[in-house]
């Protein structure tokens, strides 16, 4: 019988052909969390939640929209006046863009700040950086779709990135394009990209990225592992069934999340240009340039970056340079101890400095070009890089705080002689009560 | 010889080997297809066809835009005064001989980039990302500085050609503006897409 997980009756009958109870155990109902998670592991799921939203509110745009030159901006605006709440769909779907890469900003940040990115969790990393990449592809492919100015010219300059490697690099635009110029092809091919290929790959390394995490097991704000105690069911003592424990969590996260949302949809969709850029409601004129192009926002750091190098070939190096470093951050941070709370002031002082340099990089990739904004952003180009590059030789023989061994919690107990406060390791907490009993 | 059980393993291992092989092969030719249809297609590349423009209508000074194979072409007439400033940039400009051949035909290789030395025909498309640079004939604006003697400026990443679009240096452009073949048909007619023999 394939059946091991004692079940019996339908759940039984589907347990002996699909593993039905052991994926919900294994993912779920038994899958062990440590009990310490934070504000900052809300952006995991959130991103889920996004990931959902984008999807079936790109179905349903899919089925108004036209992937023509000639049909693709009137259809979009046809989607937004007179298709029954299209407009609704529409903003659901240009702000879970960019709200997708405010969760995911933050779900890296959180794995900077407590070490996610180390042995064993490399690969559940590396997974994640390669998810970072198919959104980026899938909202560059998504910002032709609309067929207006920027996103005409936005696509012009991307693909132009691509000239600048040596030898190849003319034939590979037009290979790209399908065309000597951004053009019909260019969309259709785009659309097919947007809708079909990258979310299919998408999905693939969301299963990909959450199974390597629960192979290895959540880090948590200590940076402890909680693997190393475990009980003699093979569970770790300190933890936590994620169900119900942590969905019914995440269900709070999920719903304040929803509020701003909502207030950005319904109030502020274009968010004064960030989110829907202003020359976008001009119909695409491969004529004629807008005065000022920019990125849309969450792109402004790198494109901030290639502009500070005066050089096609170098500049494009350096941008692409910016996004693979962070593959490479496993391997670069020589620190054993995982979070923050326990590394040293140098680490502190240098994660500082790259979030700041990652912003103030972002608000000038979003301004036109000036020779005092250039020097800015290639003093904080400087800065971004050496976060990564010098981080081998700051981190090795980093001086470190003691680390705890395992998930602690403070209780407070009062009896006749006053307050006593304990450190109880997270799984002793029960018992600590029931002898004081 | 390597054999466990009646098995011979060094056959098995060729067999292997030599089924993956002929494997990989088939599928770099099934690849072939997908690979090769993202090139231009027949008709992307029959629409490249030669587009005559009529000048006689464009006054000193001024520019006219024209679309070739989905690009915009610039015509410019230029004024004695802006062909005179040209020779006084060369010390300013990367390529100022016009020696990178890719640019320009060969008929467009001197100082003024053109056939008739007031008719500048151009590519207008910037060499660094493909924005398309704005015409900017004024002397000395405010947002260019003072030594500005009119030219192209790419709002994009600020990259600054001049007159004759050639590219100054310490931009992020690597080369000067594309010439496209051109001929002259008479006094008032270009034909752009067509090259013209030598003078």
């Amino acid at each position: 019988m394939a059946n091991t997980q004692g079940t019996t009756g339908l759940r039984g009958w589907i347990d002996e052909r699909f593993p039905l109870t052991q994926l919900w155990r294994e993912h779920l109902g038994e899958y062990f969390a440590p009990p310490n998670f934070n504000f900052f592991y809300i952006f995991g799921v959130l991103s889920l939640v996004v990931l959902v939203n984008q999807l079936l509110t790109g179905i349903w745009l899919t089925m108004n929209y036209k992937p023509s030159a000639i049909e693709a901006f009137a259809s979009v605006e046809y989607i937004m006046r007179d298709v029954n709440w299209g407009w609704l769909i529409r903003y659901m779907h240009s702000t879970g863009a960019s709200a997708f890469f405010i969760v995911v900003y933050l779900h890296m940040f959180r794995g900077l700040l407590y070490g996610s990115y180390k042995k064993p969790r490399e690969l559940v990393w590396l997974i994640g950086m390669l998810i970072f990449l198919c959104l980026m592809a899938e909202s560059f492919f998504g910002y032709l779709l609309p067929w207006g100015q920027m996103s005409y010219w936005g696509a012009q300059v991307i693909i132009s990135l691509f000239g600048a490697i040596p030898g190849i690099g003319e034939d590979l635009t037009l290979w790209i394009r399908g065309d000597y110029v951004v053009s019909d092809a260019t969309l259709n091919r785009f659309f097919a990209l947007h809708v079909v290929a990258v979310p299919i790959a998408l999905l693939g390394l969301v299963v990909a990225h959450i199974l390597a995490l629960h192979h290895v097991g959540s880090n948590n704000p200590e940076g402890v592992e909680i693997k190393k105690y475990m009980n003699d069911k093979g569970q770790p003592i300190d933890g936590i069934p994620f169900h119900p424990y942590y969905t019914v969590k995440d269900l709070v996260g999920i719903i304040i999340f929803l509020f701003f949302f909502s207030i950005v949809v319904f109030f502020m969709p274009e968010m004064g240009g960030y989110f829907l850029e202003h020359p976008n409601f001009e119909p695409a004129d491969p004529m004629k340039t807008p005065i000022h192009i920019a990125p849309v926002w969450y792109f402004t750091p790198y494109y901030a970056i290639l502009r500070a190098v005066p050089d096609k070939l170098l500049g494009v190096i350096a941008m692409g340079g910016s996004i693979a470093v962070l593959f490479l951050l496993p391997w670069l941070d020589r620190c054993p101890v995982k979070s923050i709370r326990y590394r040293s002031f140098t680490w502190k002082v240098a994660l500082t400095l790259f979030a700041i340099s990652f912003l103030v990089l972002g608000y000038l990739g979003a301004l036109p070009p000036s020779t005092g904004r250039t020097t800015v952003a290639q003093i904080f180009s400087v800065v971004y890089f050496g976060f990564f590059l010098a981080m081998p030789f700051y981190t090795k023989g980093e001086k470190t705080k003691p680390v705890p061994d395992r998930v602690v919690f403070t209780t407070v107990t009062v009896d006749n002689a006053g307050e006593a406060k304990s450190a109880v390791p997270f799984g002793e907490v029960d018992k600590a009560r029931m002898t004081a009993k | 010889m390597s054999t466990v059980d009646g098995v011979d393993l060094r056959k098995r291992r060729f067999l292997t080997t030599t089924a993956t092989v002929v494997g990989a092969v088939g599928i770099a030719f099934v690849l072939t297809p997908f690979i090769k249809s993202w090139s231009p297609s027949e008709r992307a590349q029959a629409a490249g066809a030669p587009v005559e423009v009529d000048i006689s209508k464009l006054e000193t000074g001024a520019l006219l835009t024209v679309e070739w194979r989905g690009k915009p072409v610039w015509l410019v007439r230029r004024t004695q005064q802006m062909l005179a400033d040209l020779p006084a940039l060369n010390g300013q400009l990367r390529d100022p001989q016009s020696e990178v051949e890719s640019q320009q035909p060969a008929y467009a290789r001197n100082i003024n980039r053109s056939l008739k030395p007031e008719l500048l025909v151009m590519v207008g498309i910037c060499t660094h990302l493909g924005c398309s640079p704005a015409f900017r004939p004024d002397r000395a604006p405010a947002d260019l500085g003072p030594d500005w003697k009119g030219g192209f400026f790419c709002p994009c990443h600020g990259s600054r050609f001049d007159l004759a679009g050639r590219v100054f240096k310490g931009v992020p452009a690597p080369a000067n503006l594309v010439v496209p073949p051109y001929k002259i048909l008479g006094d008032t007619r270009v034909l752009v897409g067509v090259d013209s023999e030598a003078a």
